[in-house]
C-alpha cells in the first residue's frame, strides 16, 4: 500500500530532568559551545585591555597631586592638551611623520607584493617569508641599526668619507623627522606587503585577460582593475602603519633627536619624569581619538573615492 | 619565448626592484653583524680587523645572561599561554556559528594595530592601581595580550586547513570531546601550535615597549639592550649581542611562518 | 506495518540554521533492521536529518528517538549509531588500523580482541593487509571501505551514511552499491542512507523517504514510490514521466470518467479522494508503458494519434517524443533498441498511435 509520513502517535513522555534539559539544552546551542570556548580569551582580553583602557579614561579625569591623585572630576587635562602649543606641535608632528611613512611604505611596498602575487610562480611561500621574517626580528635592533647607518660617524657618512666625496659628515642624517621617518618605514615595510599581495592575488586573473582582451593596454589594465580590486588591501595595509607609528617612541627617541620627537615620547614621559599620570591618560586618550578619527575618515572617503570611479 | 599566460609574463623591471626592496629589508640589519666583527669600539668605515672579542665580554657578562634567562621565561610562559587562548578561539570560531562572531574578533585582533604605548600605559594604570608590583609576571601578562592576537590568526588559518567532519567522526566513534581534542583536533593542528608557539615567543622575546612600562626590576633582554645603548663603549658588546639575536629570531620565525603554511595543502590535497 | 517495529522515529522534527528551514515538522519511522535511504535534491534536508541521527546538529523542535530513547541528551560520542562520512574523514595522521580501531578504545576491549576484530573488519571490507597504509595512499573506494570498516566495527544499531558514494566514478559506484547491499544483508544492521541519486535509492533501499524542502513527501518501498507516486512532484523526481492534464467528468462505483488534454476521454479505476466530480487532476503515464505503432491497434486499447518531434539514444532503449494535439508537451515514448531500427523507419513527422493499458494510468491531484 501507499504509505505516507506516519506520524508518531505517543512519543515517549519528555523524561527531563532540571539537569537533563540544561544539558540538552548545552548540546543543541553552538553559540553556547563557542561562547564556552571564547571565554577565558575574552576574559584576559578583559581584563588585560578593556578594564585597563577603562581605568585609563577614567584617570584622565583625575589630577596629579604629588604622588597622589586628585580623583575629583576635571577637564583640566584635556583643556591643557588642547591649549598648550606643545602638545598640539608634537601631536601634529606625529600625524605628519606617519602619514609620510605611510605614504611612503604603501607606494614602496605595492610593486612588491605586485611582484610577488603576478609574477612569481614557484617558491612564492619562500618569497613572502623573506618578507615577513624582517617584522617579527627585535625591532630595538633594527631601529639601533639606523642609527649605526646613518649616525655621524656612520656608515653612509664614513663611508661617504672613505670614498672622498665629503669632507665633513652630513649632520641632517641622524637625529631628524627624516632618520624617524627612514625608520619607520623600514621597520615596517613587511607589514604594508601582505595585506596588498592578499588582495591582490584575490583578484582573478581572467578579469585581467577580459580587460586586455577587450582592448586595454598594461596601464590602462592597471588602473582599471588591478588598482581599484585591490584597493581594500591598500586601506588596511595604510591603516596598520599608520596607527602604530603615530604612537610610537622608541624610534623618535633613538634617531629623531629634539626635531624628531613624537606625542608618544611625551606620553611617557608622563609616566616617567614628569610623573603626571592623569595628564599623560588623557594625551594618550587623546590621541587615540584623533587617530580614530583620522582613520574613520580615511576609510569613508575611499569608499567614496571607489564608488565615484565606480 | 612564452610559455607562460600574457597575462603572467615576466616583468624584468619589477624583478629588479624586488631585489632591490629585499635589499632594503635586509642590508641594514646586517651591519650589526659585520660591526661586531670588527675590532673597532667605534662603529665606523673603514672596517680594522676582525675580532671575537665582543663575542667573549659578552659571553662573560652575568647580568646579560640574567636578563636572558628572564627573557626565555617570560617568552615560554606569555607564549604558551597565547597559544592555548588562540587555540579555544581558532576552534570556536571555525567550528560553532557564533552570532557577533566578527566584533568578537575585531576586539581580540585590536592589539595588532592599537599604538601599543596605549596598552603598556592603560597596563601599568591598572596594575599600580590593584597595588600590584611590577615584576616579570606583569610583563607576561602584558605580553599574553599583544600575542594572542597572532596566536589567533595562526591557528584560525590552521583550523581552515582541516575539515570538521574529522571530529565529528571521532565523536561519532566514541571519543568525547577531550578525547577527541587530544586524538584527533591537536595532532591535525600541531604543526599550527608550533607555529603559533614560536612567533609570540618572537614577539615577547622582542618586544621592548610593554616590558619598559610594566618591568619591574629584573630585566628583559631588549631593556639590557637599551639600558647598555647609554655607554658607548658598551655598544660593540650590543652588535655582538644583537647579532646573534637577529639570527636565531631569523631563524624562529623562518620556522614558524613555514610551520604554519606547511602541511595545510597536504591534508587538503590528502582529502 | 505497525509502530511497533519503529526503531528510529522522528517526532515532527523542525531545524533552523537562522531564518532558512532545513527541516520542517518531519515526522517518519524506520523499522529494524531497513535499509533505509533519505532521497532528494540538494539542500532539501536529507543531510540535516543524518547529521541530527548522529548527533551532529540537535532538533530546533521535535524529538528524535533510537531504539525508545529520546536523543536530545545524549551527544554524539554516546549514541548507538555511527556514520560514514561523505568525504569519508579518514584520519590522516592514523594509519587504516588505527583508524578503524579508533572507536573501540570506548568499548573497553581487550588488545587481543581488537586486533582480532580490526583483521575480521578488514576482511569484510575486502581490504586485508591494508592495515599499514595511510589515508593519502589509498584510492576513494578503499577510503570509503575503511570509513565503512571504521563504523561498522563499533557494531552499531544504526549506520549513518551520507552519500558515500558520491565521490566515486560510476563503474566503481555500482559496484559498491551491490557490496553494500549485501554487507547490510549479511550484519543485519539498520542503514539510513541519504542519497540524491534516485537509481541508486532505488536500487539499494528496503523504503525511501522521497524530501523536498525539508518535508517528506512521501515514504514507500522502491516499488510503491514507482507505480504509486502521491504527487507530482515524487512522480517527477522518480524516474521519467508523462503528464496530462485532466478532467474529472464523474465518479462512479470507483470508475472515474476523465476528459483528459489530449488523451480524450478515459474511463478508469479511482478510490482517492482526490478524484471528486468537477475536480482538476493529472493523468501520469510512465514512457515504457505506453506502446508505439504506425496503425492503429484493433485490441481495443484506449490509443491516440500523434507526430513524432524528436528521439534521444540512450543505448538499451530510445525515448521517443511524439506530439499529441492537447497535450502541453511531447509524450516521451519508451521503446526497444530493436524496434527503432526494426524494418519500419519512424521518421520525423511520421504520424503514429499511443496505446496504453487501463492500468498504467496514474491518478495524481493538482498541485
Amino acid at each position: 500500500m501507499i504509505e505516507t509520513t506516519i506520524e508518531v502517535s505517543a512519543p515517549a513522555p519528555r523524561s527531563r530532568s532540571w539537569r537533563g534539559r540544561l544539558y540538552a539544552w548545552y548540546l543543541s546551542s553552538d553559540a553556547l559551545k563557542g561562547f564556552t570556548l571564547l571565554s577565558p580569551t575574552l576574559l584576559v582580553m578583559g581584563f588585560t585591555m578593556c578594564i585597563p583602557f577603562g581605568i585609563m579614561v577614567v584617570m584622565s579625569f583625575w589630577t596629579q597631586i604629588g604622588f597622589e591623585f586628585d580623583t575629583v572630576f576635571t577637564l583640566g587635562n584635556y583643556a591643557e592638551a588642547i591649549e598648550k602649543p606643545v602638545y598640539r606641535a608634537l601631536l601634529l608632528r606625529s600625524l605628519t611623520i606617519s602619514s609620510i611613512c605611510t605614504v611612503v611604505t604603501v607606494l614602496v611596498s605595492y610593486p612588491m607584493a605586485y611582484y610577488v602575487a603576478f609574477h612569481v610562480r614557484k617558491r612564492k611561500m619562500a618569497w613572502i617569508i623573506l618578507m615577513t621574517v624582517p617584522f617579527f626580528s627585535s625591532y630595538l635592533l633594527r631601529i639601533f641599526a639606523w642609527k649605526v647607518i646613518l649616525g655621524y660617524n656612520g656608515v653612509i657618512n664614513s663611508g661617504l668619507k672613505g670614498l672622498g666625496l665629503i669632507e665633513q659628515p652630513l649632520a641632517f642624517l641622524l637625529y631628524s623627522p627624516t632618520a624617524v621617518v627612514i625608520t619607520l618605514a623600514h621597520a615596517w615595510a613587511a607589514f604594508a606587503i601582505l595585506p596588498i599581495f592578499i588582495s591582490l592575488e584575490k583578484i582573478d586573473r581572467s578579469l585581467l585577460e577580459a580587460a586586455t582582451d577587450l582592448g586595454d593596454g598594461p596601464v590602462k589594465r592597471f588602473l582599471g582593475i588591478t588598482l581599484p580590486l585591490s584597493m581594500p588591501g591598500v586601506i588596511v595595509a595604510s591603516l596598520m602603519i599608520f596607527i602604530p607609528t603615530v604612537g610610537d617612541y622608541v624610534t623618535p627617541t633613538l634617531v629623531g633627536g629634539p626635531d624628531g620627537l613624537m606625542i608618544a615620547n611625551l606620553i611617557q614621559a608622563q609616566f616617567g619624569l614628569i610623573n603626571n599620570w592623569p595628564m599623560g591618560a588623557a594625551l594618550a586618550f587623546d590621541m587615540m581619538l584623533v587617530v580614530a578619527v583620522i582613520s574613520l575618515l580615511y576609510i569613508w572617503l575611499t569608499r567614496k573615492a571607489m564608488e565615484n570611479i565606480a | 619565448m612564452t610559455d607562460v599566460a600574457y597575462i603572467d609574463r615576466p616583468n624584468r623591471p619589477l624583478y629588479v626592484y624586488a631585489i632591490f626592496y629585499l635589499a632594503f629589508l635586509y642590508i641594514p640589519v646586517m651591519f650589526l653583524p659585520l660591526f661586531s666583527f670588527n675590532d673597532n669600539i667605534y662603529i665606523t668605515f673603514p672596517l680594522k680587523g676582525f675580532t671575537i672579542q665582543w663575542y667573549v665580554a659578552m659571553f662573560k657578562d652575568q647580568p646579560m645572561w640574567a636578563a636572558l634567562n628572564n627573557s626565555l621565561r617570560v617568552g615560554c610562559v606569555s607564549s604558551a599561554i597565547a597559544t592555548l587562548l588562540g587555540l579555544f578561539v581558532a576552534k570556536a570560531v571555525t567550528r560553532y556559528r557564533i552570532p557577533g562572531v566578527k566584533p568578537i574578533i575585531f576586539v581580540i585582533m585590536l592589539p595588532m594595530v592599537v599604538p601599543l604605548i596605549i596598552m603598556g600605559v592603560a597596563l601599568l594604570i591598572l596594575v599600580t592601581r590593584l597595588g600590584f608590583n611590577l615584576s616579570l609576571y606583569t610583563i607576561t601578562m602584558a605580553h599574553v595580550l599583544i600575542s594572542v592576537p597572532f596566536a589567533m590568526a595562526t591557528l584560525i588559518s590552521r583550523f581552515e586547513g582541516f575539515d570538521p567532519s574529522m571530529e565529528e567522526a571521532s565523536s561519532d566513534l566514541g571519543a568525547g570531546p577531550w578525547s577527541t581534542f587530544w586524538r584527533v583536533t591537536l595532532p591535525m593542528v600541531a604543526p599550527g601550535v608550533l607555529a603559533s608557539f614560536l612567533l609570540c615567543f618572537t614577539i615577547s622575546f622582542d618586544d621592548f615597549i610593554m616590558a619598559f612600562f610594566l618591568g619591574g626590576t629584573d630585566p628583559t633582554l631588549p631593556i639590557f639592550i637599551w639600558g647598555q645603548l647609554r655607554f658607548p663603549f658598551r655598544l660593540p658588546g650590543v652588535l655582538a649581542l644583537g647579532s646573534l639575536i637577529l639570527i636565531i629570531s631569523f631563524v624562529v620565525v623562518f620556522i614558524s611562518l613555514w610551520l604554519r603554511r606547511w602541511g595545510v595543502e597536504d591534508t587538503q590535497s590528502g582529502i | 506495518m505497525t509502530n511497533n517495529d519503529a526503531f528510529v522515529s522522528l517526532a515532527d522534527v523542525s531545524k533552523h540554521f537562522g531564518s532558512v528551514v532545513a527541516v520542517d515538522h518531519l515526522s517518519f519511522t524506520i523499522n529494524s533492521g531497513e535499509f533505509f535511504s533519505l532521497l532528494g535534491p540538494s539542500g532539501c534536508g536529507k543531510t540535516t536529518v543524518l547529521r541530527m541521527l548522529g548527533g551532529f546538529e540537535s532538533p530546533t523542535t521535535g524529538e528524535v528517538y533510537i531504539d525508545g530513547v529520546p536523543m536530545s541528551e545524549v551527544p554524539p560520542h554516546h549514541r548507538p549509531t555511527n556514520m560514514v562520512f561523505q568525504n569519508y574523514a579518514i584520519f590522516p595522521h592514523l594509519n587504516v588500523r588505527a583508524n578503524i580501531a579508533y572507536g573501540l578504545r570506548y568499548d573497553k576491549i581487550e588488545k587481543a580482541e581488537v586486533a582480532r576484530r580490526v583483521e575480521e573488519a578488514l576482511e569484510m571490507v575486502k581490504l586485508p593487509g591494508f592495515g599499514k597504509r595511510r589515508s593519502n595512499e589509498l584510492s576513494g573506494g578503499q577510503r570509503q571501505r575503511v570509513a565503512l570498516a571504521r563504523a561498522l566495527i563499533k557494531r552499531p544499531k544504526v549506520l549513518l551514511l551520507d552519500e558515500p558514494l558520491g565521490a566515486l566514478d560510476k563503474k566503481l559506484r555500482e559496484e559498491m552499491q551491490l557490496e553494500l547491499r549485501a554487507l547490510q544483508e549479511s550484519v543485519g544492521i539498520t542503514f539510513i542512507f541519504v542519497t540524491h541519486d534516485q537509481e541508486e535509492a532505488l536500487t539499494l533501499s528496503s523504503r525511501i523517504a522521497v524530501m523536498a524542502r525539508g518535508k517528506a513527501l512521501q515514504v514507500a518501498s522502491p516499488k510503491d514510490l514507482y507505480n504509486h507516486p502521491v504527487s507530482v512532484e515524487v512522480a517527477d523526481f522518480i524516474g521519467q514521466m508523462n503528464f496530462v492534464k485532466a478532467q474529472v467528468m464523474d465518479v462512479r462505483n470507483g470508475e472515474a470518467l476523465l476528459d483528459t488534454a489530449g488523451l480524450g476521454k478515459i474511463t478508469t479505476s479511482a478510490s482517492s479522494d482526490f478524484v471528486r466530480k468537477g475536480a482538476a487532476i493529472i493523468v501520469a503515464i510512465r514512457p515504457e508503458k505506453l506502446l508505439l505503432s504506425a496503425e492503429r491497434g484493433s485490441d481495443g486499447r484506449a490509443s491516440v494519434q500523434g507526430t513524432i518531434k524528436t528521439s534521444t539514444y540512450l543505448g538499451d532503449r530510445n525515448h521517443i517524443y511524439v506530439s499529441v494535439d492537447g497535450c502541453e508537451k511531447p509524450l516521451a515514448v519508451a521503446t526497444p533498441e530493436a524496434q527503432a531500427s526494426g524494418e519500419k523507419p519512424l521518421d520525423r513527422e511520421s504520424t503514429v498511435w499511443l496505446s496504453w493499458a487501463d492500468n498504467a494510468l496514474i491518478l495524481l491531484p493538482h498541485d
